[in-house]
Parts: C-alpha cells; structure tokens; sequence
C-alpha cells in the first residue's frame, strides 16, 4: 500500500526532536494582558462586540470556575498550571474581517503553505472532481477565512466562526449554548465558558444532507496562549453533517494549555458524523513544552432515532484528558466512539467515552485502539450506563491495547452502571505486544524495523481507521508511523 | 555462493552449533537432514539474523560478504529468503498489502522503482494461480486463521515474488497433505534455475522425492557429519538417524 510507503518516508524525515510543524510565523498579535480576572473576560467579550447576555454567561461561568478544583483523578501526572500567566486573548492583527484570501495577511497564509494546507488551492478545486472539504480555518483564536459559504448557504447550511454566529444568528446560539455542556460542567469546560475566545458553529436545517464534508484546522501560534475554542454544531431533524477536525502545533518550550468544548445536538432522524485528527506537539524526547490537551466534547442525541459517531486519531499533545461522549436521550438513538490512542516519548493519555443510555432501545458501540511506546502511559477510560428508564438499551465495547517495547504502559479502566434489567452491556478488552517474531518475520521479508513497526499498527488500527473519511484516513496512517518514531530498539 | 565457515552458535549460553561448515552453490539445491535437535532451525534462523542467537564464531559468507554483520531486512534485501516452519501471524494488515510493502522494500533497498499496480497485481495473479492461493485468501490479515497448507502456500508465493538469491526452506512440508505439498513443491521446482540456491532443510524423505536435491547433507551435535548425493536421503529413510546423536556434546 503506497500509503504505508508514504507514512515510512515521513518517518525518516524527521525525528522526535525536530517535529515538523514546530516553526512560529511572524505575525503581530492583538493581546490581552497575563492573567484571568473579570476585567479579561469583559475585554474579550468587549473585543468581541459581544451582545449583553452573553458577557452575563461568561461572567457567571468565570465565578463559578473560581469555586471549583482542578480534577485529580485521570492518570496523567503534570506540574501545576500557573492560571495567572498565561494570556486568554490573542487575535491575529487584520484590518475588519477579510472579503477575501487576497485580504489576508499574506504570511499567514505561507504558513498554511508550509502546513501543507491548500487553502487556495480549495477554490480553485471547487469545480474539480474530487470530494468536496469546506476549511473554516483557526489561526490562533479569530477565523481568518472561510471558503464554500455560498454553495453552503444554498443548501441552507450555516457553518461559520462562532464569532459570526454570535451576531448573524443570535437565537440559535441562545437557544443551544451550553445545553450540552453546561457552563458549570466541569473546571476545564467552565473556564472555557468564561474565555473562549472563537471555534465554528454549524446547522444544518431540517431535512438537509450538507453538500460537504466541513472542517476546521486548528493551530495554536500565539506564545503562552493557551487556546479555548468553543464549537456548536446543531443538527435540525432529519438532518446530516459530517464534520472533520485536524490540528497541528508550532514548537515551543513552555507547555501549552488547550481547552476547547465542543458540543452537538442532533434532533429527530438527524445524525452528525465528528472526526479529529490530533497531532500537537507532544514534547521533546525528555517531554518538555508539549501541549496540554483538557478538552470536553460531549453530543446530545435529544431526537428520537438521532445518531452521533465521534472517531479520533489522538498522536499529539504531552498530555491528553479527552472523552467525547453521547447523552443518549431520544428513543432508540445511536452512540458511537471509534478512537486511536498513540503514545511515545513521555506522552500520558487518559482517553475514553462516555455512553448515558435514558431513553428507550437507544443502542452504542465503542471500539478503541491504544498503542503505546516509548516510555508513555496510555489510558482508556470509558462510562456506560443504562438508566432506569433506558428499557432496551444495548452496548458493545471493544478496549484493545498494544504495547511497543517494555518501558510503556497501558490501562483500561471500564465503568459499567445498568439501573434496568432489560439492558444488555457487553464489555471485550486484549493487551498485546508488537512481538519480536513478528518483527523478525517483516523484517526477513526486507522491511525495516520502523516500517515493519508501521505496518503491524496499522493492521491493529484498521477497524477504526476504517471509520474516517478517505482523505483523513491517508493523513491519520502517516501520523501514526511519524508518531512511533524512535520507538524500536 | 552461500558459504557457511566454522559456524558456533549458542543460546543462553548453550551451544547449538558447534563448528558447522557448508556450501551452497548458485543453482543448487542441497538438503539438509537430521535428528531433532540437531540445530536445523537455528541454522536457519542464524543464516537469516533472528536476534536472541549468540554467534561465538565463524562465518556465513554471501559472495564473499559477510551476513553476520547485516541486520535481517538489509540480508531480506541482498537476496536471502527464509520460508518459515511456523510463519507468523500479523493480524489486520491484509497479504496484499504485505506482499506489496516487503516487495517495494526490497526493490528501493536495491535502488529500484516501486512497481507500478498493474504489474504488481500481474505479478501477484500470476503466482497466486501457479500455487492455488485464491484472490480472497489475499484479502484476509497474513496468515491469521490460515491453515497449515495455507501458511505455507503464502511462503512460497512471496519467494516467488520476491525472487531471492537464496531460498533457505525450514521444514517447508510439516503439516501438509499429498495434495498441498505437491503444489508447494511444484512452486519451489518453478523458481530453480542456474543463478539461486536453496537450502531444504527437512526431517523426511518424502519431501525430497518431489524437490530433487544435488547434494545431501545430513546434520547432528550441530555440525555436518555426513554428506553425499540423493542416495543419501533414501539411505536415512531406511536406517534412520540411530548411527547420528542429536545433542551436542
């Protein structure tokens, strides 16, 4: 397969210390002061050209988020976080936002060159044969530009900055802020409430199959900024939308906090497909200056026969604490989790779902691949639970780990809650190693130990590589091999 | 030529080879017979550079260049080709994609071009009907539920496809019926010709009445005791290896 040739050469080209996209661009900043205080959280609302109610929210979030602890209870192990020294607001310096890409700052987008993003090339492409991908891309906090909005906007499908929909449609962000992911959720979510600075919003209106698949890149750039995006995705009954996520990160020594929420909602019959592709920089070989990742993606499948399926490549960040889950609410609604977990170097991922089965015959499947090596901790965590009146309810869990190497870690860590006697939860796990027979045996055929080490993950990945998008797909199996870099002997 | 000088070899510490000396000649096809225990599998796996063996002395020469020095995949690549007793089992990654990968490997460790698709599936068509390998069996993760005439159809046809210099052959027909070991044998006769050799190792006769040997030797205590023509596989068959001890001393 030309793909796993591909994913070698990538391998090759760098090692762990020189990751690739750790360059900085030279771009001026608009910041706010260090430090988190009600003052930030009005001048980023003010920045913002916020309306009043939405301060409010921020303003009752940012106090709440003061009465609440850091949780303790993932393994991951970090020094503490210095909330005071970080900056909360940082938006690229434009004039008004940009008509076009020839409005754009023209090094922001040789950045994007060099990661290798087509953003110019996607116009031309539009007429071309080839799937069709809506880029809303994230420079640090503020959308930059955004391509296909006309096509999109005759299906009816709004998908813009979260900045944009705060002001063009108020009432559908007023009417589903927060209703998935309270304000008051959790430490992370709640100062993402109070400081979340931008991120896409999507609806999709009743009865629409969006034209395309939509995606967000995202790169943090601004140094000691840590990055609260907020992403609401909406879809109205009988609805479909497919949305991709995938992120890079520039080098740099301090640790970065990222902190994102995203939140969806799927009304009656309508279902939202949600990929993440993740490759932050995971830190130096000793672990230094990687991102830090406390994210809370959550969906609600409030309509009946609704359906949410997450799947996520996870390679990057030093530390991972994520657990995109379904609320299971309408009758006979779908949750899926398909994910791939992979550590090297001294990454710690405490990753996993959660499935709350309340209504009737609602059904989930979680299948999650963890691979570590190096000397990493990798962790799966995953809740289900069938409520009292979530007669019917049936889940399947598939939890396989695979270990590179003998300095590495893995762990699964299930919570099963059934409060009916009708519901069925099934649980499977394996632990396995990459063995040196099978590494031999490649090798003996003339593969190399990283491309022979390449391939056998690939193969334990498969069924949940599978899942993504065909373009996506490609990118996630180069990920991976980059991302076991330097892990055999 | 594959030359094999004075080779020792002990694993944790316990001698298996003990002084073994052995040519090959391009070609040629010789035999290798012997008790249980006599340290035919390590041969094979120390001529291919399976860690976990402690070569203590001596030499395994290809043209002159010594193999002790290479790791396994850099041997793979100058044309040493091990058809395991127990081929190992890699699970989600399809025989295609296998056959594909460790073909284009070798070919870029030689400085060549990938094949193109087309003529790579050409290649593959071509083989796969020669040894009865069926188009779906392709599909499946390598060996993951294969049965034991399976495994070892899937060994010759990557031979086959990877067209080695060498094809050393460990205990190629155990577990295999008349009818499968007639075709894996008709698979390895098809590649003979005056430039490769092959190493059989084998503990029965009856997998040299289909892959006719040039030369017969017959090990024990991890050495070459005894060499000679055909004559003296047929000779073993009826006597056995009562004259030959297994263990070293």
């Amino acid at each position: 397969m030309a793909a796993v040739q591909e994913t070698v050469d990538r391998v090759r080209s760098i090692d762990v210390d020189a990751y690739k996209y750790g360059f900085v661009s030279a771009i001026e900043s608009d910041m706010a002061p260090k430090g988190l205080n009600e003052d930030i959280v009005r001048f980023i609302s003010a920045k913002k050209e916020e309306p009043e109610w939405l301060l409010a929210w921020r303003l009752e979030a940012y106090r709440r988020w003061l009465t609440i602890d850091e949780p303790k209870w993932a393994r991951v192990d970090y020094p503490p976080i210095d909330f005071q020294d970080l900056y909360y607001f940082a938006a690229p310096k434009t004039a008004a936002g940009p008509k076009s890409l020839d409005e754009v700052d023209p090094e922001l987008l040789r950045t994007y060159e060099k990661l290798g993003i087509p953003l110019v090339e996607q116009e031309i492409l539009a007429g071309v044969e080839r799937p069709r991908v809506a880029v809303d891309a994230v420079f640090d906090s503020v959308s930059v530009a955004t391509t296909f909005k006309a096509e999109l906007g005759k299906a009816g499908v709004i998908f813009c900055s979260f900045s944009e929909a705060v002001h063009n449609h108020p009432d559908l962000v007023r009417r589903y802020l927060g209703t998935v992911v309270p304000a008051t959720d959790n430490f992370y979510a709640t100062l993402n409430s109070a400081v979340f600075s931008d991120g896409s919003f999507v609806y999709v209106p009743p009865g629409v199959r969006c034209p395309m698949e939509l995606s967000t890149y995202f790169r943090i750039n601004e140094k000691n900024t840590g990055q609260f995006e907020r992403t609401l995705i909406i879809a109205d009954k009988g609805s479909y939308v497919s949305y991709l996520e995938g992120c890079t990160a520039p080098k740099r020594d301090e640790n970065q906090l990222h902190a994102a929420v995203v939140e969806l909602v799927t009304l009656d019959d309508a279902e939202i497909k949600y990929s993440t592709v993740q490759n932050w920089y995971p830190g130096d070989a000793e672990g230094r200056g990687g991102i830090y990742n406390f994210v809370t993606k959550r969906g609600d499948c409030r309509g009946a026969r609704s359906k949410i399926s997450w799947t996520q490549v996870e390679t990057g960040s030093a530390i991972t604490w994520k657990y995109p889950s379904c609320i299971l609410r309408g009758e006979a609604s779908r949750g899926e989790f398909y994910s791939i977990a992979i550590s090297n170097g001294r990454q710690q991922v405490d990753s996993g779902t959660k499935m709350i089965h309340l209504g009737r015959n609602t059904t989930s499947r979680i299948i999650s691949k963890g691979v570590s090596a190096g000397k990493s901790q990798n962790t799966y965590r995953g809740q289900v639970s069938a409520h009292r009146l979530a007669t019917g309810a049936r889940n399947f869990t598939n939890c396989d780990s695979l270990l590179i190497g003998s300095e590495c870690g893995a762990h699964t860590v299930p919570y099963i809650e059934a409060k009916n006697a009708s519901a069925v939860i099934e649980h499977e796990a394996t632990t396995s190693k990459v063995s040196e027979d099978q590494l031999f045996y490649c090798q003996q055929r003339g593969l190399s130990p990283e491309e022979a080490t390449a391939l056998i993950v690939n193969g334990f990945v498969r069924d949940v590589l599978q899942q993504l998008p065909m373009e996506f797909a490609v990118e996630a199996q180069k990920l991976i091999a980059i991302s076991l870099e330097g892990s055999v002997g | 030529m594959l030359e094999i000088k004075n080779l020792h070899v002990s694993v944790h510490g316990k001698a298996i080879l003990d002084g073994l000396s052995l040519k090959v000649n391009p070609g040629e096809v010789a035999a290798i017979m012997g008790p249980n225990g006599s340290g035919k599998s390590t041969l094979s796996y120390v001529i291919a550079g399976k860690p976990g063996y402690e070569v203590t002395a001596g030499e395994v020469l290809l043209d002159g260049e010594n193999l002790l020095e290479l790791q396994a995949d850099e041997r793979a690549r100058k044309g040493i080709f091990l058809a395991f007793q127990y081929p190992i089992e890699i699970p989600g990654v399809a025989t295609m994609t296998f056959l594909k990968a460790s073909l284009n490997a070798q070919r870029r460790g030689r400085g060549e071009a990938d094949l193109t698709t087309p003529e790579f599936m050409r290649r593959v068509r071509e083989a796969s009907q020669r040894l009865k390998v069926d188009q779906e069996m392709l599909r499946r993760p390598l060996n993951v539920g294969f049965s034991g005439g399976e495994k070892k159809r899937i060994e010759i046809l990557q031979m086959t496809l990877l067209e080695p210099r060498y094809g050393v052959l460990d205990e190629t027909d155990s577990g295999l019926d008349i009818d499968a070991l007639r075709i894996v044998s008709e698979g390895v006769n098809a590649l003979r010709n005056a430039n490769r050799g092959f190493l059989v190792i084998t503990h029965y006769q009856r997998l040299l009445d289909h892959i006719k040997p040039d030369v017969v030797h017959v090990m024990a205590k991890g050495r070459i005791v005894a060499s000679g023509g055909p004559e003296l596989a047929l000779e073993l068959e009826k006597n056995g290896y009562r004259d030959y001890p297994a263990q070293a001393a």
